[in-house]
């Protein structure tokens, strides 16, 4: 048998579902939808994996990041939960050793992180606006009529961009519009629009931080090809994009397990057969004090499996 | 008897309902503020009108609608608009039609006559002489100062507990003992009673948390519903915060003084002028924090807060200079505590990872318990 590792990125966009082995190879990878269904998009995954692997593969840890991590770690028995920022740093430092900035632009979230000598050294996240994001382009490709998958190609062949304010999602689409009423073609705007996606992410996310190369580019906006040009011409430097950049998160995950699991042998994981359980979430507000705490309980099969969302503690023990 | 009540900031009530109760009036209590609250102040308020002005109308409503007759509040000064909060937060609860009384304290050194004023109205209201008031306020003083020293205890006792959750339900029954508390005996008692408590949380001395400084805006750095609990997340992360503001320390040096003289000296280099709020101080504390040796700095920034904004975006300046990681984060009424979770997350590991690279390269152990 040939020990593996799971690991699961739930975010709010995709879900992803890599295993690897021992030496950090990927065996299988998968990108899924969430459509706002966790639950399910972790069961799918899950199903789908199983399908693709080899049948000599024995999942030794499993390790979750992602916004949904607590909930999936829940469900497969996670050996380690972790946020994004360090999940993705891990994979990235994997595929190229001595990255030193990693930009990663997903469904909701965008996030610069400086590592130096290998290290985290800084890291910034979108705060009050998700303009540079993923979701943002679905939306405005979806109104132009325009398949997402195409959208980037669209974009190289803009010869004129034209400038598109894009401070907030509100005020692009806003000023796309218009600017689409002037008679400009639909090439000129996508260009300027992922121009406008950059400058945003720069000034906003990337603010007064020191990008040095090489540089990283990951997430799913990473497989657009105008704003993989819109960063090099911005940046002024080579921009790499990983073989997997969509899944980094699942695959920082995997790895943080496999060493986690070096250090504390034993794996939590429940097995595959979880993605045939029937799991439901419940939630009540607590009205033991004026904090009216939401505690959200997570069932397999009638059995709770994890509770949260209790300020005081009170509900953080299972069975009480 | 006249029912009083007032703002909800962190665990301030419980002196404040002292205070209004020694007064001679029936003190309405706010209630923790809850994503009810928030939603009444939300609904009625102006959409850009920072998160503290919507929670604290939300609290006013609910005190009203059970029955408050007076509110008794704290003014503001300098160009952040907070100083003109208490006067349109009047205004919207006229004109929905509450009949009520709002008392609006400025700082006294803004205008000591004002001040005086409003005070001997509302002395002569609850029939108390100026002598019997001072002692009230001298007992609801030691309160507040005791639940700003437990508040900090359990900060540093926290990261060290064994059972997670501990520390936090010691705190609360403090909170229980020191609401019972009246007399200046009582409360002393209380203070001997409640240290003990914490005091007795198991803890696991061999830890060695991180130490993160904590900046920004007073009432969400005060009030945990607004900062998603930030101290006692970070605190079960591992981590002992302190905050650069406590109320009664606050009240001492800002609102009885003109400030502490060094925080704006410090900040000078950086931001030479008054910017209002706490702007000016958020920066200097920020270089305070870096020079006392802690791992990194979190700024709690309620979203469109101008003071916040200035400071935040000298703040990276400030950060590389110190070399010391700052983490500002934005509150509204649309955070998700997601995204909040997953970034403190992230501070601390990527603390955690420097902290072993700059012990690796010195060599050198630190001293546990650091």
């Amino acid at each position: 048998m040939q020990p593996c590792y799971l690991g699961i990125d739930v975010g709010s966009v995709s879900t992803n579902v890599v295993v690897i082995s021992a030496t950090g190879e990927i065996l299988s990878s998968l990108y899924l939808r969430t459509h706002g269904q966790p639950i399910q998009a972790i069961k799918e995954g899950l199903r789908q994996t199983m399908a693709a692997l080899p049948g000599d593969v024995e999942i030794a840890g499993a390790g979750t990041t992602g916004s949904g991590r607590t909930l999936a770690g829940a469900i497969i028995g996670a050996d380690i939960i972790k946020n994004e920022i360090t999940a993705h740093a891990v994979a990235s430092r994997q595929e190229v050793p001595d990255v030193q900035t990693i930009l990663e632009i997903g469904g909701q979230d965008s996030k610069i992180i400086i590592l130096r000598q290998g290290v985290v050294t800084d890291f910034a996240m979108n705060t009050v606006c998700a303009a540079g994001t993923g979701s943002f382009l679905d939306q405005q490709a979806a109104r132009l009529g325009i398949p997402i998958e195409h959208f980037g190609d669209l974009a190289l062949k803009s010869r004129n961009p034209v400038r598109i304010a894009g401070r907030c999602t509100v005020f692009a689409e806003s000023d796309m519009i218009h600017k689409q009423q002037m008679g400009h073609n639909t090439e000129d705007i996508i260009g300027g629009l992922c121009e406008a996606l950059v400058r945003n992410y720069l000034n906003n996310v990337a603010k007064g931080k020191e990008i040095l190369p090489p540089i990283v580019f990951q997430g799913g906006v990473a497989a657009n090809a105008g704003i993989r040009a819109a960063f090099a011409k911005a940046l002024g430097q080579e921009i790499i994009v990983p073989r997997h950049f969509a899944v980094m998160g699942a695959l920082g995950a995997a790895l943080l397990a496999r060493d986690y699991v070096a250090k504390h042998p034993g794996t939590r994981f429940k097995g595959f057969e979880v993605s045939e359980e029937d799991y439901q979430a419940r939630s009540f507000i607590c009205q033991g004090c004026s904090n009216l705490c939401e505690i959200v309980n997570i069932e397999a099969d009638g059995q709770l499996i994890a509770r949260w969302g209790s300020r005081c503690g009170k509900w953080d023990t299972l069975g009480e | 008897m006249k029912k009083v009540s007032f703002a909800h900031m962190g665990y301030s009530y419980l002196g404040f309902k002292q205070l209004v109760e020694d007064m001679g009036f029936e003190a309405i209590v706010p209630a923790n503020p809850s994503p009810a609250t928030l939603d009444l102040g939300v609904q009625y308020a102006p959409e850009f009108a920072c998160i503290p002005f919507k929670t604290v109308l939300g609290t006013y409503l609910e005190v009203l609608n059970r029955g408050a007759e007076m509110i008794i509040t704290s003014g503001g000064v300098g160009p952040c608009r907070a100083g003109l909060y208490g006067l349109l937060h009047e205004k919207i609860l006229r004109n929905l039609g509450y009949n009520f009384e709002l008392f609006i304290f400025d700082p006294p050194l803004t205008g000591l006559g004002p001040f005086f004023w409003k005070l001997r109205r509302v002395l002569k209201e609850a029939r108390l002489s100026w002598l019997a008031f001072i002692d009230v306020v001298r007992r609801a003083w030691a309160k507040l100062k005791l639940l700003d020293e437990l508040e900090q205890m359990a900060t540093v006792t926290r990261p060290y507990e064994i059972k997670r959750g501990a520390t936090t339900r010691a705190f609360n029954q403090c909170l229980e003992i020191i609401d019972r508390a009246r007399s200046s005996k009582e409360i002393a008692a209380a203070r001997e009673e409640c240290r003990q408590l914490l005091q007795s949380v198991p803890r696991d001395e061999e830890r060695r948390p991180l130490r993160i400084g904590i900046v920004g805006e007073i009432y969400v750095l005060l009030e945990p519903f607004m900062n998603l609990d930030i101290e006692k997340t970070l605190g079960e992360m591992g981590v002992i915060t302190k905050r650069s503001i406590y109320l009664t320390n606050y009240t001492t040096t800002d609102v009885l003084a003109h400030g502490t003289e060094d925080i704006r000296q410090i900040a000078h280099p950086y931001l030479n002028q008054f910017v209002g709020g706490h702007g000016q101080s958020s920066v200097g504390e920020t270089i305070l924090y870096a020079r006392n040796g802690f791992d990194g700095v979190i700024q709690l920034a309620p979203f469109t807060c101008i003071p916040e904004i200035v400071a935040k975006s000298i703040l990276p300046r400030v950060s590389r200079d110190f070399n010391i990681p700052v983490l500002s984060l934005t509150i509204d009424e649309q955070t998700g505590r997601a995204g909040v979770e997953t970034r403190l997350e992230a501070f601390v590991d990527l603390l955690r990872q420097r902290r072993e690279q700059m012990e690796a390269r010195s060599n050198a152990a630190l001293l546990p318990g650091y």
